[in-house]
């Protein structure tokens, strides 16, 4: 396999998924504060094209959960075939902050609900906060290590371009910060900001800690390129014809650093999310109602959704493929530079 | 030794640095212990601004760390308000445990790295070879947050561990080998989260610079002589290879910790972790200040030991000095 054909799996999955989070309301089939009281941690709901008589349905279907007196225990009603329809209206939703619909791409009628990764304490679907949780925590991690990417590159540029005095402050602050072990780090930055918070404000917040944080590194290996870089004959010879700084910086020292600054990328963004994660699930990140994949995870902090409810850690599966391409992608880019 | 000095003092300042740098933020902080205590309406304003005063939270920041420095060199590392204690007595034993399961996890971890990532770079591309590295590579895709939760998850279902603490209830009653066995048993689940989670990047280093080392003439001239496979790996290769495995093991103190933490807090292991938590959601800030303190201590103390150990394996160093 060529170097392209081996980016293209890990760069199709990373896009689909990216693009289900953000199409959360459509795809989803509530919204993410319905809660169905009357069915707590219900399982996964088979869907079957079979029923109880032997027939075979074009259409797939689903019999509802029926509760048998005791609590969180299931069994499939199957007097009735609830069949699974698709376009089906149901609760309001605003995509992007523009498109207002209602519609959403699968859903069964009342008295049956659609779980098809269960539901949690408070009877709320598991696959629709599974995918709004991943607009918090996806695109938190994508952010941050954008932030701290260009950091890394304002800083590695100016300490290795210009030298001297700010490139040792520089390197000193950094050494500082990297003296810390990481969690330790952004544990120790999350103790200073407020606790409690709007979900907005959290989600902006934990961005320009994580981002804040994770500076060091990238501007480290920037520095490194910059100052072996600026030594190059072409640029002695530009600079001799007279280009200015920023001339020199832009056209011939910056186009360097690329390679360097994609493979971060792909390193950083996972560990960004995970550090999201993290946050939320011990508590110092997005709270609920709002949902995050930390915040999902955090109810395995009970001892009996621990023992009983299995489907209440997949928010946590769902990391290992987006890690998986990210790691692809990152081994594919070390190898090219 | 110069060099070991030098190093020494650097690590000082850094501390110091990080020091300045966390009073500084922690003060910054909007919100303090003391004030949910204003909301209580039984509790008077004077009352608190007392409490305040005897604490010497009224001060000006530069005289609070002065004061905060003077109780660093009595040994004290300030005072916790949630605890009222001196925070060195509150950390000692949590420094002990944490210390000790990183302890037994970074040997395992080396032992396992090590001896696989020899055993691999002694057979590249064989079956063993790539079973090794489709192993590292799915251990390295899963985050250290889900081996902790499925690790616990498999703990209460099966009951082959126990889940989370130290000791169990009745560890007083026990006798000598039924304690250890139950300490080593609680020890097992966060010590392997730790191993897992650390294991995959230190496998890689040793399999590629031991499989370097393997072209050099000297050991292919071993090989020539017809010394055994296993003497030739671990008595010729391997010490040339050590090098770079010594910086590594300075290098990844930062690592060992931050996965420490996780397990730590997950699995309940009453170390730094779940304290530094705690004294977050608390706002009890000489307490944080001292964990991330010691943190950094940690990681700097392990990255000295790491130098010394380089001084002490490898001559080219010493000889150089001279």
């Amino acid at each position: 396999m060529t170097r392209e054909q081996k980016l293209v799996l890990p760069l199709v999955s990373l896009l689909a998924m990216h693009l289900l989070v953000l199409f959360a309301g459509f795809v989803a089939p509530y919204d993410v504060a319905t809660q169905f009281r009357e069915h707590p941690y219900a399982p996964p709901s088979p869907v079957h094209f079979r029923d109880r008589r032997g027939h075979i349905h074009i259409r797939p279907f689903l019999y509802a959960w029926k509760n048998n007196g005791k609590f969180a225990e299931y069994e499939e009603d199957t007097e009735q075939i609830m069949p699974v329809r698709f376009f089906v209206p149901g609760d309001p939703y605003t995509m992007l902050h523009v498109l207002h619909s209602s519609v959403h791409l699968f859903g069964v009628k009342e008295p049956a609900h659609i779980f098809i990764l269960g539901s949690d304490g408070y009877g709320r679907d598991q696959f629709s906060r599974l995918l709004f949780g991943g607009q918090i925590s996806l695109f938190s991690g994508l952010l941050a290590a954008a932030l701290s990417l260009s950091l890394g590159l304002l800083f590695g540029s100016a300490a290795g371009y210009y030298g001297g005095l700010l490139d040792s402050l520089l390197m000193r602050v950094s050494e500082v910060f990297l003296a810390l072990p990481w969690l330790y780090l952004l544990f120790a930055v999350r103790a200073f900001l407020p606790l409690r918070m709007s979900a907005a404000g959290t989600f902006l917040l934990l961005i320009a800690i994580v981002g804040a944080v994770g500076w060091t590194r990238p501007a480290r290996l920037v520095r490194g390129i910059v100052l072996s870089a600026k030594e190059r004959s072409y640029v002695l010879a530009a600079r001799g014809f007279g280009a200015t700084d920023w001339y020199l910086l832009r056209r011939h020292v910056l186009p360097q650093t690329r390679g360097v600054l994609l493979t971060q990328a792909a390193i950083l963004i996972p560990q960004f999310i995970l550090a999201e994660v993290t946050l939320s699930f011990l508590g110092l990140g997005v709270a609920e109602p709002v949902p995050s994949w930390g915040n999902m995870l955090s109810a395995l902090q009970q001892y009996n959704v621990l023992s009983s409810y299995w489907w209440m850690i997949i928010p946590g599966l769902v990391l290992i493929p987006i890690f998986l391409s990210y790691y692809l992608l990152a081994r594919c880019l070390e190898q090219q530079v | 030794m110069r060099y070991l000095l030098r190093r020494v003092v650097h690590g000082v300042l850094v501390l110091v640095a990080v020091s300045i740098l966390s009073f500084l933020l922690l003060h910054l902080a909007p919100g303090e212990f003391f004030a949910e205590m204003r909301l209580n309406p039984q509790i008077a304003p004077g009352t608190v601004d007392a409490l305040r005063a005897q604490y010497g939270l009224d001060r000006a920041l530069p005289v609070q760390y002065g004061l905060w420095m003077r109780s660093v060199l009595k040994g004290e590392f300030g005072y916790s308000f949630a605890y009222n204690q001196p925070v060195f007595s509150l950390l000692w034993p949590r420094v002990l445990n944490t210390l000790l399961l990183n302890t037994a996890a970074l040997v395992i971890a080396w032992l396992l790295a090590v001896t696989f990532g020899t055993w691999a770079a002694a057979r590249p591309g064989k079956w063993e070879d790539r079973v090794c590295a489709l192993g590292t590579s799915t251990l390295l895709v899963i985050p250290d947050l889900m081996l902790a939760l499925a690790l616990l998850m498999l703990a209460v279902r099966t009951r082959w561990f126990p889940a989370g603490g130290m000791v169990a209830i009745d560890f007083a009653d026990l006798t000598v080998w039924s304690k250890v066995k139950d300490f080593g048993a609680h020890l097992l689940l966060p010590a392997m989260v730790i191993v897992l989670g650390t294991f995959p990047l230190l496998y890689r280093h040793v399999r590629s610079s031991v499989s370097e080392s393997l072209t050099l003439p000297f050991v292919q001239a071993a090989r020539g002589y017809g010394i055994r496979r296993t003497q030739l790996l671990f008595r010729q290769a391997l010490p040339a290879a050590a090098n770079p495995l010594i910086s590594l093991l300075g290098l990844s103190f930062g690592t060992l910790l931050s996965a420490s933490l996780l397990a730590e807090v997950v699995l309940s292991w009453p170390g730094l972790g779940p304290m530094l938590l705690e004294s977050i959601l608390a706002r009890d800030v000489y307490v944080v200040i001292a964990i991330v303190l010691l943190s950094a201590a940690l990681v700097i103390l392990g990255s000295l030991f790491a130098d010394v150990l380089l001084y002490w394996s490898d001559p080219r160093i010493r000889t150089n000095e001279r």
